[in-house]
């Protein structure tokens, strides 16, 4: 945020969503246009919109079902067994939020803050940068959530899911949507070119492949184990894991706090961010 | 009403005690340490269609996203609307349109869903919106092309779509940061047309260019901006009579020697009030043309052209800065 736009959060004549980052719950009026833009947008791109979907459906397909039917069932830390494919959905569908949530907010934010200067035309009206920073990352959440519904159908469909718990992965899904699209729109704004998106791509691999998502942390080396569990995708993966196999604790709250944490600090630098590069 | 036509406007020109919609005093913005409008001072009235002219990077950008409060001032006083942009941005920009220097039209939508969406930013009702859609679209003449994307469409018609999107919250104020750069003159002239429409429906414009003829033809008054500073101020008539002579005699040659030997023959004979000599040509500034041009017969080797015409505010630009805008 720039100058401009602090000193209006004291003014009279402004509703008191304006120039505060709101959390998602109390989304103001104003950051809505920016979901219906994209809505407007994403009719004409439907298909674009399913790629993000397929990817972990197509592991959960191939690797979920096909090494399944190899190693037989996994041990949990909780001490009881579970087939192959019941353990690796729930990190599939950790993953397809997280997929879901990263995508507008890393490339598709940047060809339109860098060619379409879609947003200069935003901040013509009266929409500020805090509105675009909690639109654009409401709009992920969204797009997080419906992936991890579709990917939530399919476990049920495929048997998947143990437990009446599993009706969390919702909300857990929309938190690990909002903290990557937090992340993900905070690291755009330093981007410079196409080019610094390998170094996005290169966080995110090791998270989709080491995130304990294909096998329990257990069966890390202990010192990679000890990484895993504190980068964010583990807290969605295990977050997740726990809901569906109904194994429900207070230490879940950890986890909870890490991601809410996480977009919100993102929320933050990226509004500042695009004060600085929009409003100079 | 008719589109674009300003929901306050009406004969407030003739109301002298009416405050200014934009007023700025000693208005200046620096980047760093680079000053790129130093201390300018200016008003905008009501229903007046006011220019900022200058060449490339003398301020004029600077100026418009100060006023479209887009970009903080660092010092000096801003009013707008009669709100200081410290403060009342939302408001503001809630009450004006503005038309960017560079088109940012939303490529990834319609031509129908940009003017929608960009309604939705004001947080207009849908049927307004609907509504004043179809007008606008209308008054752009792009209603053939409303389910077409932006993309295709010319820079003719990208430019009305853009300022069609400006006016649909039907703002008090039109900032046209160079409506026309870039456009063939078809495309201008058709332009203008609608500007010239808006002008007679009331609206108040304030609009930048590098064309002078675009200065003399739409700007009721407008300010000379060079290296960040306003050089002179004025109605176009005003300035062209207190600054250039009444007529100009332009002389061509063949080669640059004889360019340079008639300028200064010229210059030594007093041929006009003031002779200046450009890549290609000589002007020679003069009250009276027959003395001028007695001058211009007597020269050794004769000019390949000779044209008399009326001063414009070119002539006002390069005698105050003593460069042409397109240097
Ligand atoms: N964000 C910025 N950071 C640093 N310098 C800037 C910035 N924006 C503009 N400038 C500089 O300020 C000066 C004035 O720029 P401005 O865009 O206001 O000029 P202009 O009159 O609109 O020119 P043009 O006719 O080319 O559009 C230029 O030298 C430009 O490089
Ligand atoms: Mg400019």
């Amino acid at each position: 945020m720039t100058a401009t736009d602090r000193p209006e959060r004291r003014s009279p004549h402004v509703p008191a969503t304006a120039g505060r980052i709101t959390p998602i719950g109390l989304l103001g009026r104003r950051p809505v246009a920016i979901i219906e833009r994209n809505f407007l947008a994403y009719r004409r791109m439907w298909a674009l919109f399913l790629t993000g979907f397929l990817e972990p459906l197509l592991y959960l397909g191939s690797i979920g079902v096909g090494v399944g039917a190899l190693v037989g069932g996994v041990q949990l830390a909780s001490g009881h067994t579970v087939p192959y494919e019941v353990f690796v959905a729930p990190g599939l569908f950790a993953v397809a939020a997280m997929n879901g949530a990263i995508m507008d907010t890393t490339f598709g934010f940047f060809v339109k803050f860098k060619y379409g200067k879609t947003y200069d035309a935003m901040l013509s009206t009266p929409l500020g940068v805090a509105d675009v920073a909690i639109g654009e990352v409401t709009w992920a959440v969204l797009r997080g959530a419906v992936y991890a519904l579709a990917f939530l159908v399919a476990m049920v469909a495929f048997g998947l899911v143990e437990s009446w718990w599993a009706v969390l992965a919702l909300p857990i899904a929309m938190l690990i949507a909002y903290a990557f699209a937090g992340a993900g729109l905070a690291a755009s704004t330093f981007m410079r070119s196409f080019v610094d998106f390998d170094f996005i791509s290169l966080a995110l691999v090791p998270l989709f492949l080491f995130s304990a998502t294909f096998f329990p942390l257990e069966r890390y080396p202990e010192w990679l184990a000890a990484v895993v569990r504190i980068t964010p995708l583990y807290q969605g993966v295990s977050l997740t894991r726990a809901v569906v196999l109904g194994d429900l604790h207070w230490g879940l709250l950890a986890p909870v706090t890490y991601l809410v944490v996480m977009g919100t600090v993102g929320l933050r630098i990226a509004a500042r961010r695009l004060g600085t590069l929009l409003q100079p | 009403m008719r589109p674009g036509t300003p929901a306050v406007a009406s004969a407030a020109v003739t109301e002298p005690a009416e405050p200014p919609l934009i007023h700025a005093s000693s208005l200046t913005k620096r980047f760093d340490d680079f000053t790129a409008v130093d201390g300018i001072d200016f008003e905008v009235r009501r229903g007046e269609a006011f220019g900022f002219l200058g060449a490339n990077g003398a301020g004029k950008s600077s100026t418009m996203r100060m006023i479209g409060c887009v970009s903080e001032r660092t010092d000096g006083e801003l009013q707008v609307l009669g709100l200081d942009p410290r403060g009342h941005g939302t408001d503001i920009r809630g009450r004006i349109g503005v038309v960017p220097q560079e088109d940012n039209l939303d490529t990834e939508l319609t031509v129908w869903d940009n003017l929608l969406i960009y309604g939705r930013y004001f947080d207009l009702p849908r049927d307004v919106i609907r509504r004043r859609a179809e007008e606008l679209l209308e008054f752009a003449q792009l209603t053939e092309r409303k389910h077409d994307r932006v993309d295709p469409l010319s820079g003719g018609m990208k430019r009305r779509l853009t300022i069609a999107r400006a006016l649909m919250n039907r703002p008090e104020l039109i900032l046209l940061d160079e409506p026309t750069t870039g456009l063939d003159p078809q495309a201008r002239h058709l332009l203008w047309e609608r500007l010239y429409q808006l002008k007679r429906e009331g609206a108040t414009l304030v609009l930048t260019t590098h064309y002078l003829d675009e200065a003399e033809q739409l700007c009721d008054r407008l300010v000379i901006m060079d290296r960040a500073r306003i050089v002179a101020a004025g109605s176009p008539r005003a300035l062209i009579d207190a600054h250039a002579t009444r007529e100009v005699v332009e002389l061509r040659f063949a080669t640059s020697d004889a360019r340079d030997d008639a300028a200064l023959a010229l210059e030594q004979d007093a041929a006009g009030a003031r002779v200046e000599a450009l890549a290609e040509r000589v002007l020679v500034y003069t009250d009276d043309t027959d003395h001028t041009m007695g001058r211009v017969d007597a020269l050794i080797t004769p000019p390949a052209s000779v044209l008399v015409r009326r001063s414009t505010l070119e002539d006002v630009y390069l005698m105050i800065t003593g460069r042409t805008l397109d240097e």
